[in-house]
């Protein structure tokens, strides 16, 4: 009979410790297998989240670790809250993560439900259709700056093309109007594939048999979609919306190497302004604050939709 | 109407989670409004108080 793994472990291990393991009671072992988890868990995550708070009250900056720290309470909080420029910010990420949403829910949904129909070449759709996901952020905002340039840019060309207008007479990354529309733009491009995916596994887990006992009901297709597979497919719709929501709300990357967060500060999101503040600037104890803020409304939004999340998957 | 004001008084999870809910996102859009810097100002207050409240009342009975 061959030796298992295992049995060559427990054969290795010294006799005392042996018989100190098999001493243990079953909660102990589990403590000691989740231990190292929590371990890291307050490491990485509530250490540095307790130290961000004590940071914000505070006027502490990095760059300057000698120098003596002063407790400021809430007045980083009340410079945030009464900053014009950064209610610019929150505006400016908001119509980002608004419109990013709505467009990618809805033409993820419909390519899903079209890939999900049976034809030729369906795989090779599909492959296609979410290569835009397998590329970097930063790879997708370069590319994105040539394909928006006024004189050689194909996005031009094409909107020209379709309205008639000199493809040279406007630029969607330097006009303040078109700039925080172009950023949409490259986000829903570089991330519809990720909802078209969570969706169509919605639409694939619908068993056939409920559309057959639909037809034999006659009841019409416009009615199987609204009382079979919407319903069926809001939970993962709701998932994806969630997931697209927190990743958008810290959208960085693609945003910076698209527009810098220009012209002016049209494009610029909380997370590029938060790390000015903190890498830039270097205040610290103001970024922290701006951190807590941002950490709450995430936190609080996640909260209720993970809350009405559960109640759909309870219908 | 009074279903939900007595599981607010009998200290039940549903009804708290909504107050706690409707505060969140109350403060969620008072922060990312472009009409008035006023309401802006006290939007980080509303959605503390209400993501606080979140997390206390999800530990209250059904």
């Amino acid at each position: 009979m061959t030796d298992t793994p295992i049995d060559k472990i427990a054969r290795a291990t010294p006799a005392g410790m042996a018989r100190r393991i098999r001493g243990f009671s079953d909660r102990t072992i589990a403590w000691i297998f989740v231990a190292p988890t929590i371990f890291l868990l307050l490491a990485v995550n509530i250490f540095p989240l307790i130290w961000t708070i004590r940071l914000s009250f505070t006027d502490f900056r990095v760059n300057r670790p000698n120098r003596e720290v002063e407790w400021v309470g809430l007045r980083n909080y009340e410079r945030i809250l009464t900053d014009p420029d950064i209610w610019a910010t929150m505006q400016a990420t908001a119509h980002f993560l608004i419109w990013t949403i709505v467009l990618q829910v809805l033409i993820g949904f419909a390519l899903a439900y079209l890939i999900n129909k049976n034809f030729r070449g369906n795989d090779l759709w599909t492959t296609i259709i979410v290569f835009p996901m397998m590329l970097s952020p930063a790879v997708v905002g370069n590319f994105w700056t040539f394909l928006y340039q006024p004189q050689i840019g194909l996005f031009n060309y094409v909107i020209a093309f379709f309205t008639g207008v000199d493809p040279a007479s406007f630029s969607m990354i330097g006009d303040v109007n078109l700039a925080p529309w172009a950023i949409v733009i490259a986000d829903t491009w570089m991330w519809t594939p990720f909802v078209m995916l969570i969706c169509l596994a919605g639409l694939r887990s619908i068993p056939d048999s409920i559309y057959e006992a639909a037809e034999c009901d006659r009841a019409s297709k416009w009615r199987q979609f609204w009382t079979i597979t919407v319903p069926m497919v809001l939970p993962f719709l709701m998932l994806a919306v969630l997931f697209r929501g927190i990743e958008n709300f810290k959208m960085f990357d693609l945003v910076v190497q698209l527009t810098g967060g220009g012209p002016g500060n049209t494009t610029t999101l909380t997370s590029i302004d938060l790390k000015r503040e903190a890498f830039e600037k270097w205040r610290t104890g103001y970024s922290s604050a701006y951190a807590v803020i941002l950490f709450v409304t995430v936190f609080g939004l996640a909260s209720i939709y993970v809350k009405a999340l559960n109640k759909v998957k309870q219908r | 109407m009074s279903g939900f004001i007595n599981g607010l008084l009998r200290l039940r999870r549903g009804p708290w989670e909504m107050v706690a809910s409707v505060l969140i996102a109350l403060g969620v859009l008072m922060l990312m409004q472009p009409f008035a810097i006023g309401l802006y100002s006290w939007s980080f207050l509303v959605t503390l108080t209400g993501t606080v409240l979140f997390v206390i009342v999800s530990h209250f009975p059904e």
